[in-house]
């Protein structure tokens, strides 16, 4: 096995392009050394992103915001821009195990490691981030949800490494939220999870939505009927009645002994429901 | 494999060693450097025992390659007290008998040394929010929690 840490995306490209055998690419290892350990993987290649130029930073741009792919979940917690226009976000980023997880973890390895139940995807689904791919056939652009395909597998090309996740500057009256299920209060996989982003018009009537719900299928669902059940009202009980209802049919969930498939179908009702009514209140509406 | 050759900082001492490119800092603080206060209780992340603090951020050490120190600040529970005094943290915790066999109390003061120094004066809550990533099988972690309380307002009052 050999390790390298170069200091060029370009590089980087290179070597894994360029590389026979089993290549990975290393950012918090919270996933990657966990599963090394574990025998499930052996690279021959550990190609360590984090002294690539920039990948450390959270940049605002004029189009939004720029995650760079080494980028701590610890570090977007303390971005004071990046929790005053997409709370929900960073809630889910925050939620990534414990303080020493969060010190190392990213929201690409997150992504990327490609768990039905991975915390951060939900929020970043709902919120319509982007991630920003570089390959050795250039850089391309794809929704987040385009890049899990199923437990443990993505849809990236090899030599391919995400540089960073995109997300649109905020229209006004706008708030997205993230809320999981867990069987204890930290440091636990989600049993099932909601990610709600609103937009609002100036009369508080929901202009647009985007619902999703994590750990209820092998990757994280976009439910469009759910946005729909909000697009056009305002948040009443009628409204969030209809959105409970849809959430729980749009669930493909295991039954195991963390969760049964009623009660998790049951729960993404409530949860969706809860976080829009957070997003709700934080797009200022009332 | 070939080693990978390390240069870093490990207390504020310049420190060289050579490691496996798989091999974890722990180990290498452990079984190569001799520093064998940061503890191996799962390997995983789960435990905390093997906490550290890595360019200012608390970390698994378990969970971080050795040849990933290169150029970097690396603080262990070695360094914590000043030659025989103890760090406020370490000595509320021997007054409130705030551990039993000892294996979690290195990472528990790694964890409560960086929870201090980004936040002072943290409520109850916070703290066992805090150092929810540190596994204690012995106290209940209530002795746990009132010893950093009890750290926290004498380090305020210093
Ligand atoms: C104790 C513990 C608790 C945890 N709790 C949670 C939790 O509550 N919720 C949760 O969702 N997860 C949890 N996890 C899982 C893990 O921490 C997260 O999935 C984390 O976000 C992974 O990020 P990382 O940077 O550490 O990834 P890494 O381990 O570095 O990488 C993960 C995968 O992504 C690939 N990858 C990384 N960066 C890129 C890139 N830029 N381009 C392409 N591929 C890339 C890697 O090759 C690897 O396959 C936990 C893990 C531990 C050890
Ligand atoms: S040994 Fe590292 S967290 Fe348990
Ligand atoms: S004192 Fe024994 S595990 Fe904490």
């Amino acid at each position: 096995m050999r390790y390298i840490r170069p200091l060029s995306m370009e590089d980087a490209v290179g070597q894994l392009a360029g590389s026979s055998g089993t290549a990975a690419i290393l950012a918090g290892g919270s996933d990657l050394l966990v599963r090394m350990k574990g025998g499930f993987i052996e690279p021959d290649l550990i190609v360590d992103i984090k002294a690539i130029d920039g990948l450390g930073e959270i940049r605002e741009t004029a189009e939004g915001f720029s995650i760079g792919a080494a980028v701590s979940c610890a570090l977007m917690g303390e971005s004071v821009a990046l929790n005053r226009e997409w709370p929900g976000v960073v809630e889910a980023a925050k939620l990534i195990g414990s303080k020493q997880v969060q010190g190392r973890c990213t929201i690409v390895g997150n992504l990327c490691n490609a768990s039905p139940a991975a915390d951060s995807v939900p929020a970043l689904v709902a919120a319509a981030a982007r991630a920003l791919i570089i390959g050795p056939g250039g850089r391309r652009t794809v929704p987040v949800e385009a890049v899990p395909t199923g437990p443990g597998k993505t849809s990236l090309a090899k030599g391919e490494i995400i540089e960073a996740i995109l997300l649109d500057r905020r229209a006004p009256r706008s708030g997205d939220a993230y809320l999981r299920f867990i069987p204890r209060t930290e440091m636990d996989i989600a049993v099932v999870s909601a990610g709600v982003n609103l937009t609002l018009d100036e009369q508080g009537v929901v202009k647009s939505a985007r619902v999703s719900l994590g750990a209820v299928a092998p990757t994280v669902l976009l439910v469009e009927e759910a946005a729909e059940a909000l697009i056009g009202r305002k948040l009443d009980e009628a409204a969030l009645e209809r959105l409970a209802k849809v959430c729980s049919g749009a669930c493909r969930p295991i039954d195991d002994k963390r969760g049964t498939v009623e009660f998790r179908r049951k729960v993404a009702g409530v949860l969706a429901r809860r976080a829009a009514t957070t997003a709700y209140a934080r797009a200022g509406g009332k | 494999m070939a080693g990978v050759a390390v240069s870093t900082t490990i207390n504020g001492d310049n420190v060289e060693y050579l490691c496996q490119p798989d091999e974890t800092l722990l180990d290498v603080l452990r079984d190569r450097l001799g520093l064998t206060g940061a503890k191996e209780g799962c390997g995983t992340g789960d435990c905390g025992a093997c906490s550290i603090i890595l360019d200012d951020r608390l970390v698994c050490s378990c969970l971080v390659l050795g040849a990933e120190a290169e150029g970097r600040r690396v603080e262990t529970i070695e360094g914590m007290a000043h030659g025989d005094k103890l760090h406020p943290l370490q000595q509320k915790f021997l007054e409130h008998a705030a551990l039993q066999c000892g294996i979690c109390t290195p990472g528990f003061l790694i964890a409560a040394k960086d929870l201090l120094a980004k936040n002072p004066d943290p409520t109850e809550e916070e703290i066992r929010f805090g150092l929810a990533g540190n596994l204690c099988r012995c106290t209940g972690y209530d002795k746990i929690v009132r010893a950093v309380q009890d750290a926290a307002s004498v380090m305020k009052g210093a």
